[in-house]
């Protein structure tokens, strides 16, 4: 029997995220909300759901599930699920962005923060690492799964589908990627700027099982996540294709592109802080 | 001090500026931008000339790749992304399709150095000069504010063969005249003086400025030239400048492996063996902070000028 998910309480772990995504980018006026609130619901299921991971932190990941953020950009969102999941303290998230902090503006492992096992912030490449340590598992005869999240904007990126490439044609099937599919970069709605097109049918052509999910739905992530787990060693690579909106739920940040990377100001974040209840504290 | 501002601004906006003048001036000029229009200050091109703007979506090694072939059909192509994503993630595409086959492409790289302040390390590339340098047929250009890069803009339009312009994030004093002309390759005597040169490219000929005054306060008479264009290097300039002032200083936000100081070092040793002191990033990575903290923790400050010069004075 499946052990039954205490869906409210990842809910009530998401807002909290949620509050301290808005405080750090707010804080030092810079950073990226907009991916962050979009994928909170994402990270707080794999860290507190999904996947099988050790605390302290130890950076060979032998013998555990491994995750590695491609979109190094939505940081903030990592950082303060680390935090709570037992990687290093809460308090730590105020240095964020700050002069000789270890949560770098994107992720790093030159001041060896816990939780990161390779820098990213320049689109394209985790799809790769992960790739590479997939295959690292399998000579190792660990049975663990391999975890990547990428942006839709960064599938535009060339090596993204290097990567694809190879992982279907090296049958790694202990490899899951997600796709914050949010229809959204920089410069506007990826349709505008670099259609994506039928992406489902671009992964299906790549030789990858294709799982779909709402990822601002705790419900659908979580067993989204879980089926796309169990259709793992099969044979071949999967993504999970999962919809988002950008700055989710946050009424006046949803449905534009306008906050991939902006912070709010003093009277924004009242406001947006407003529509998420504190649920754990504030850092 | 003998140079001074009533407005900062940042060089970015320069380069913006600039290729809208140079789009007016010449239709063969067309841009391209892999989903950084705004960061690069590249909208008002895009709105006054749509038809000659081209989003690649991020996709950098595809953008250098289209910019040489639009080069074959007789365009000036200007390509706008991050200095990151300008260079290293497009090495090889900048060398075999556009400097190997000596193509009249400008790259056009904005975030240079420590002073894109927060993002961090990922993407303070302080080794593009050398990259770029290294390439035979590149010229490499830094100008030192606004006014400077938006005649630079220009002035690249005009030069045929594949041209590296590197410029910044932050608002910074913009100090030296709006009408000037751009002399690719020739470096521009900021500040006369006898006892010292300071080489500065970049943000730091401002910050060489700032040396200069509080080196005047001790007595010591420092000259400031402007390289703003590192490679080809003006020679002359060093030579005849340090053959008056006896031993040299350089700065710029970059390593020191590979940058101004080591040119400069490759001339002076050459033709004019003379005490030199580099100030520049010491082989290491940079990190989230907000501009001016991380140049002063990285030692790249007036002050570190200064010090700089007193030691090499010493050692004449
Ligand atoms: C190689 C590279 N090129 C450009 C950038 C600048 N950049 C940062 S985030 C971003 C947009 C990413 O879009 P997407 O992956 O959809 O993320 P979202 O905006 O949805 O968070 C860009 C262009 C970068 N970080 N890396
Ligand atoms: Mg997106």
């Amino acid at each position: 029997m499946e052990q039954q998910v205490d869906i409210e309480k990842l809910q009530n772990l998401a807002s909290q995220v949620r509050r301290d995504v808005l405080r750090m980018v707010h804080a030092v006026q810079s950073g990226h909300p907009g991916g962050s609130l979009g994928c909170t619901d994402y990270f707080v299921a794999m860290y507190f759901e999904i996947m099988d991971y050790k605390v302290p932190f130890k950076p060979d990941g032998i013998n555990e599930d491994l995750f590695f953020l491609s979109n190094g950009h939505i940081s903030p969102v990592w950082y303060s699920t680390l935090a709570h999941a037992g990687f290093f303290d809460v308090s730590e998230l105020s240095t964020f962005r700050k002069i000789d902090s270890r949560l770098q503006g994107h992720p790093a492992t030159e001041e060896g923060l816990p939780g990161i096992r390779v820098a990213s912030g320049s689109l394209g490449q985790g799809l790769s690492v992960a790739a590479g340590a997939a295959q690292a598992k399998k000579l190792n005869d660990d049975n663990h799964t391999v975890y990547v999240l990428m942006g839709d904007g960064e599938l535009q990126e060339g090596q993204v589908w290097e990567a694809a490439m190879y992982a279907s044609h090296h049958k790694i099937d202990n490899l899951v990627a997600t796709i914050d599919y949010n229809g959204q970069q920089i410069d506007g709605p990826t349709k505008d700027v670099m259609d994506l097109a039928d992406l489902k049918a671009k992964w299906e052509s790549f030789g990858w099982t294709v799982v779909e999910s709402n990822g601002n739905d705790m419900d659908s992530i979580v067993k989204a996540m879980k089926h796309a787990h169990s259709l793992t060693r099969k044979g071949r690579p999967v993504v999970n294709l999962m919809s988002t909106e950008m700055g989710f739920p946050i009424d006046f940040m949803v449905g534009t592109h306008k906050w991939h990377g902006v912070a709010p100001n003093d009277e924004q974040l009242e406001q947006a802080l407003g529509q998420l209840e504190e649920t754990l504290g504030d850092y | 001090m003998k140079f001074s501002f009533t407005e900062k601004k940042d060089t970015r906006s320069g380069f913006g500026d600039g290729l809208l003048e140079a789009g007016k001036q010449d239709e063969r000029i067309v841009a391209l931008c892999a989903d950084l229009t705004g960061s690069l200050k590249m909208g008002a091109f895009q709105n006054e000339f749509p038809e000659r703007f081209y989003q690649t979506g991020i996709a950098e090694a595809n953008m250098m790749g289209l910019a040489a072939g639009m080069t074959i059909g007789g365009k000036i192509p200007f390509t706008g992304t991050f200095a990151n994503f300008s260079t290293g993630r497009v090495y090889d595409q900048i060398r075999q399709s556009i400097a190997y086959s000596g193509k009249n492409v400008k790259i056009c790289a904005s975030h240079a150095g420590l002073t894109l302040g927060e993002d961090g390390a990922t993407h303070q590339i302080l080794e593009d000069v050398g990259m770029m340098k290294m390439l035979p047929h590149m010229t490499v250009i830094n100008p030192c504010d606004y006014n400077q890069t938006k005649a630079a803009t220009l002035a690249i339009a005009k030069h045929e063969g594949p041209v590296y312009l590197r410029f910044g994030r932050p608002k910074w004093p913009v100090f030296t005249p709006e009408d000037q002309t751009f002399e690719i390759g020739k470096a521009i005597k900021m500040i006369e003086g006898s006892d010292v040169t300071i080489f500065a490219t970049g943000h730091m000929v401002w910050y060489a400025i700032e040396a200069e005054a509080k080196l005047e306060e001790m007595g010591i008479n420092a000259e400031v030239i402007n390289i703003h264009t590192i490679k080809p290097i003006d020679r002359e300039a060093i030579i005849e400048s340090v053959k008056k002032t006896g031993c040299a200083v350089t700065a710029e936000e970059h390593q020191i492996n590979g940058g101004l100081g080591e040119s400069v070092a490759s001339v002076l040793s050459r033709e004019l063996p003379a005490p030199l002191e580099i100030i520049g990033v010491n082989d290491s990575f940079g990190e989230s902070g907000k501009p001016e903290e991380l140049l002063a923790k990285y030692g790249l400050s007036p002050e570190a000028i200064v010090e700089a010069a007193q030691k090499v004075i010493k050692r004449k």
